[in-house]
């Protein structure tokens, strides 16, 4: 079989493309980081409810995204959800302790986030400490429950 | 009576003589030992279902993705749901549309030519007369075939999905202005690596496999006539459409159908 090096750089572009395009779904479309993880520091928050908020969600302050969501699971403790988020770590020190978490709804049906809200206390929070004043998602079914029981009585 | 008996049987036997023999085939040329001259024999091969089958998928995919974005829009807007376009798009994309309609597009575009180039090797007796200077037609003609079709298809499907979401972009963000930021983002917050970018490689590969196996196979048991080589390149874009929108939903379920 002959060789030929114009159809072999076709197929190298070919298979290059694919591989590019992978890369171009991993990074950009489905968000992972490479190598070394950005600067982050950790907090922690407990949720009654934390409806349908998934890892990967992201974590705002006034709308805008200082961090995500990075592991979900139930306090054997107090049996609620332990939220565990990544903040951008510029902010390290800069919440006050105060601080408060509630988890929201983009749009009337889009995904749930964690908004956070700073209180007025001199103290700061710090990686790995835990927000205690929390407010727990909106769940539609315990609402109209509560406007139907309010509408009986 | 007993006639019709006899033909159903018949035809049952038949059946099972071909998946038989389709079994065998596939496990015959997939198994070949690479050789350099193999190799050289792949990369043509790779040239022509491959490459060959670019332009198709981009077109395709540019436009899947544009029309995905202007019907997502229309409906999202009316729940004030805008924003989550590029998470819809990018999903139906990844999850669903790249690896089928890629699959659609190579069983049309490549697997035809491939059950015709074979058919007429076999017509013109040029396998026969392969077997008789001692070269192996499964090893010198399926084997390169069956590898360049597995090895595209995941390709083509990355290429589909990339410009899909690049054509979603062009009439959400550009046309329709929802904000690049939340286009972005949104589908960054959505779209998970493992559970829906590499599931759909894991699709486009099986369907890969189907569909080159189809028409490879088609091509290689046809009935050496110019009749047969026709009905041979219609059962294969036939066969390979149906069985790739039969095993989507068997691999969806699996995936994504909570079945655990």
């Amino acid at each position: 079989m002959k060789r030929n090096s114009v159809l072999e750089l076709g197929v190298g572009l070919f298979m290059l493309a694919g591989i590019l395009g992978l890369v171009f779904l991993g990074l950009r479309v489905s968000g992972l980081g490479v190598g070394v993880p950005q600067n982050t520091f950790t907090l922690t928050a407990n949720f009654a409810n934390i409806g349908g908020l998934r890892p990967q969600a992201k974590v705002t302050m006034s709308g805008v995204r200082i961090g995500k969501v990075t592991d979900i699971e139930l306090d054997p403790k107090w049996f609620d959800a332990k939220v565990t988020m990544q903040i951008d770590s510029q902010f390290d020190g800069k919440l006050s302790d105060d601080t408060t978490a509630a988890i929201l709804t983009a749009g009337l049906l889009g995904e749930q986030y964690v908004g956070l809200t700073v209180g007025g206390s001199p103290k700061m929070l710090h990686d790995g400490d835990v927000i205690h004043d929390t407010q727990q998602a909106l769940v539609l079914e315990q609402l109209i429950q509560q406007f139907v029981s309010n509408m009986a009585k | 009576m007993i006639d019709r008996i006899a033909a159903l049987g018949r035809g049952t036997l038949d059946v099972l003589m071909a998946i038989g023999r389709a079994g065998l085939f596939l496990v015959q040329s997939v198994f070949c030992l690479p050789s350099r001259e193999g190799f050289y024999l792949w990369v043509r091969q790779m040239h022509f279902v491959g490459v060959m089958s670019v332009a198709i998928v981009l077109v395709s995919g540019l436009f899947i993705g544009m029309v995905l974005a202007l019907q997502g829009y229309t409906i999202l807007v009316g729940f004030g749901a805008d924003e989550a376009l590029g998470q819809m798009v990018a999903l139906s994309l990844v999850r669903e549309l790249a690896p089928v309609v890629a699959a659609l597009l190579f069983a049309g575009r490549a697997g035809s030519a491939l059950t015709a180039e074979i058919g007429l090797m076999k017509a013109t007796e040029q396998l026969t007369s392969m077997e008789m200077i001692g070269v192996d037609p499964l090893r010198r003609i399926v084997a390169p075939r069956l590898w360049a079709g597995f090895v595209s298809l995941p390709i083509l499907t990355v290429i589909f999905a990339v410009v899909g979401i690049w054509g979603g972009h062009l009439v959400g963000v550009d046309w329709l202005g929802v904000y690049d930021g939340s286009y972005w983002s949104n589908m960054q917050d959505s779209v998970d690596f493992v559970g829906d970018v590499l599931n759909g490689m894991v699709k486009s590969l099986v369907f890969g496999l189907v569909v080159t196996w189809i028409a490879v196979f088609q091509g290689y048991d046809l009935v050496p006539t110019s009749e047969g080589i026709s009905r041979a390149t219609t059962r294969t874009v036939v066969y390979a459409s149906l069985a790739v929108l039969g095993l989507d939903f068997v691999l969806t379920a699996l995936m994504f159908g909570d079945f655990g």
